[in-house]
């Protein structure tokens, strides 16, 4: 309703207190929910990886690299799986830093503003695309064509989906590093081409080395999309947890057996069912960890820390 | 430009163009391959999954034998979630984003609860999953129903409703809501009736566009035990589901090869699902700007 219109300045003399506070209240609990939420996953995890940790030592979790717990012979060692998921982020982070970084020089130093209307958009596109549907790309496509020329190459591996993966979390890196590369000072740009640099210089010693903190938190936050990424390494990458660096053979990430667990009928409360937990609660120390860092590197560029 | 070349300066103009015209050739390359990829990739799955196309398939259920497959359970799944996460995460979101723009004294608490949102944000999607399970399923005895899918992902999509009804009620000048202080108004009265529907196309934008990633969701569906095989549409918020993104899962995870065509079908009408909703988050947003500047 319009603010002028009479109905309307006619209510608005009515002062309504009460009301007014029950309405904060409600929606305070709203933002409340999300604290909640945080509590919630916090709790959940920590409840069910300590009945684990009752069962399993954490010596055993963290001294093994075999991770075999629905064996018969059970293995508990977190770090067949960590390495999965290490392996497979690497190849993507690989794949998406060279290409998103060129690609935010490209959208930041050279391209028009229409220019760049059109392709930065495009380029968001990569992430919207659903997981399933790369891991579908990365299967059927991606590691066929692979094969012909890496010798040795399984139909699960880590390096086609890595590859995917990299293409996943290219816009990630391309969008937040072409934002700290905008940032760095016209004035910086122009004193270097006033020394007499070209284009070339100017990015390559004062455009870069400014905007590094921003780009690494790219980096930091691509890794950490990596590293939580479900569907594109449990189709494509294997259900064999193994600890290893070699990118042709099937792995297990951590999420893969989240979802490996998940698909079978493990009954709840077993101890079975408590290393998706234990599992998960290692998944999101990490993530978390990544952000913190993430969070470190942009204060330090907010703070005008550029150099 | 530059005669003898004094300290600091390296080349001539001349000598500069060549590196810098193909670095610059590079960084376009850079740019268009992923798109090119992506662009073969999906039209190998539209060739793949085009026999399998048609009224049957949409409106078939899923069978043993790959030719007779089809997606109605996946899509009734898919469409009631959605349906009963919007229900869930919009009043919970915008009302959460009014409280933080409209209400919040800056201190703190306040910034606990933003640090945390954009925390929240950055969990893997998995691991609302874990809770989803353990809250709904379990705790809450939702079972593995619809109900709980779409609380799970009411969940996750949270943060992204919350920032994207902020953008849209900064948006609206503080001119506006002081001019209802001058007529009278109290906070309240000044959200519902200015505030509030001023902001609306941008909240709607944000809505659609979490929906848009929810329908692609898998993981945490399938940690709280959305099933693969569902031969059934589901006849209530409890009873169990599966949905899209899962049906393209199982299908993938054959090994006839009859089922890819399947998968890849299903991968085609998701796209199409998805290229739609983000369209009509691009037509809402053009026309908002339209509408702010008047």
């Amino acid at each position: 309703m319009p603010v002028g219109s009479p109905e309307c300045s006619r209510d608005l003399y009515r002062p309504r207190p009460a009301s007014e506070r029950i309405i904060a209240g409600a929606l305070l609990a709203a933002a409340a929910v999300s604290v909640a939420s945080t509590i919630g996953i916090i709790g959940v995890l920590l409840t069910e990886s300590l009945g684990f940790f009752r069962e399993v030592s954490v010596w055993r979790f963290l001294g093994d690299t075999e991770w075999t717990p629905l064996f018969a012979q059970q293995r508990f060692g977190v770090w067949a799986l960590v390495a999965g998921t290490f392996l497979t982020s690497v190849i993507a982070v690989g794949t998406a830093l060279p290409l998103g970084l060129l690609a935010a020089i490209y959208l930041s130093e050279f391209a028009s503003a229409r220019l760049r209307g059109i392709l930065k958009p495009s380029v968001e596109i990569l992430a919207g695309i659903p997981s399933v549907i790369y891991g579908y790309f990365a299967l059927a496509f991606v590691t066929p064509a692979l094969q012909r020329v890496v010798p040795g190459l399984a139909g699960f591996n880590a390096l086609g989906a890595g590859l995917v993966m990299g293409i996943m979390i290219l816009p990630i890196i391309a969008s937040l590093s072409e934002d700290a590369i905008h940032a760095v000072p016209l004035s910086l740009r122009e004193a270097a081409y006033a020394l007499g640099g070209g284009k070339l210089a100017a990015i390559r010693r004062v455009v870069l080395p400014t905007a590094i903190s921003g780009i690494g938190a790219s980096v930091i936050i691509g890794v950490s999309r990596a590293v939580g990424e479900t569907m594109i390494v449990a189709i494509a990458a294997g259900q064999q947890p193994r600890f290893t660096l070699d990118p042709r053979v099937p792995i297990e990430t951590m999420t893969a057996y989240i979802v490996q667990v998940s698909l079978g009928d493990t009954p709840a409360g077993t101890l079975e069912y408590r290393t998706i937990f234990a599992v998960g609660m290692t998944l999101f120390l990490f993530t978390m960890a990544l952000n913190l860092a993430s969070h470190a590197l942009r204060k330090r560029v907010l703070k005008g820390g550029l150099l | 430009m530059s005669e003898a070349p004094a300290r600091g300066v390296t080349r001539t103009d001349r000598e500069r163009l060549g590196p810098e015209r193909a670095f610059r050739a590079i960084c376009l390359i850079a740019l268009v391959l992923p798109l090119l990829l992506l662009a073969v990739l999906v039209g190998r799955a539209l060739v793949q999954g085009w026999p399998q196309l048609s009224f049957s398939f949409i409106s078939g259920y899923p069978s043993r034998l790959p030719q007779e497959a089809g997606i109605l359970p996946a899509l009734v799944g898919s469409a009631g979630l959605m349906v009963l996460t919007v229900a869930m995460a919009v009043p919970v979101g915008v009302g959460a984003a009014i409280y933080l723009e409209e209400y919040a004294p800056s201190g703190r608490l306040t910034s606990l609860i933003e640090v945390n949102i954009s925390n929240l944000a950055a969990v893997p999607s998995i691991i609302y999953g874990l809770l989803g399970l353990e809250l709904f399923v379990r705790a809450m005895s939702m079972g593995r129903s619809l109900l709980a899918g779409a609380a799970t992902l009411a969940l996750l999509l949270l943060p992204m409703v919350i920032l994207a009804s902020r953008e849209a009620l900064r948006t609206v000048p503080h001119s506006m809501r002081e001019a209802c202080y001058a007529l009278g108004a109290d906070r309240w009265q000044t959200i519902r009736r200015v505030v509030l529907p001023t902001a609306l196309p941008g909240i709607l934008t944000g809505i659609i566009l979490a929906l848009a990633r929810a329908i692609g969701e898998t993981a945490p569906l399938i940690t709280i035990g959305a099933l693969t095989y569902v031969p059934f549409l589901p006849d209530s918020v409890h009873s169990p589901f599966t949905a899209l993104p899962i049906q393209i899962f199982n299908w993938i995870s054959r090994p006839q090869p009859g089922f890819h065509v399947d998968a890849a079908a299903g991968i085609v009408v998701l796209l199409a699902i998805m290229l739609l909703m983000n369209g009509l988050a691009i037509v809402l947003r053009a026309r908002y700007q339209r509408n702010a500047c008047s």
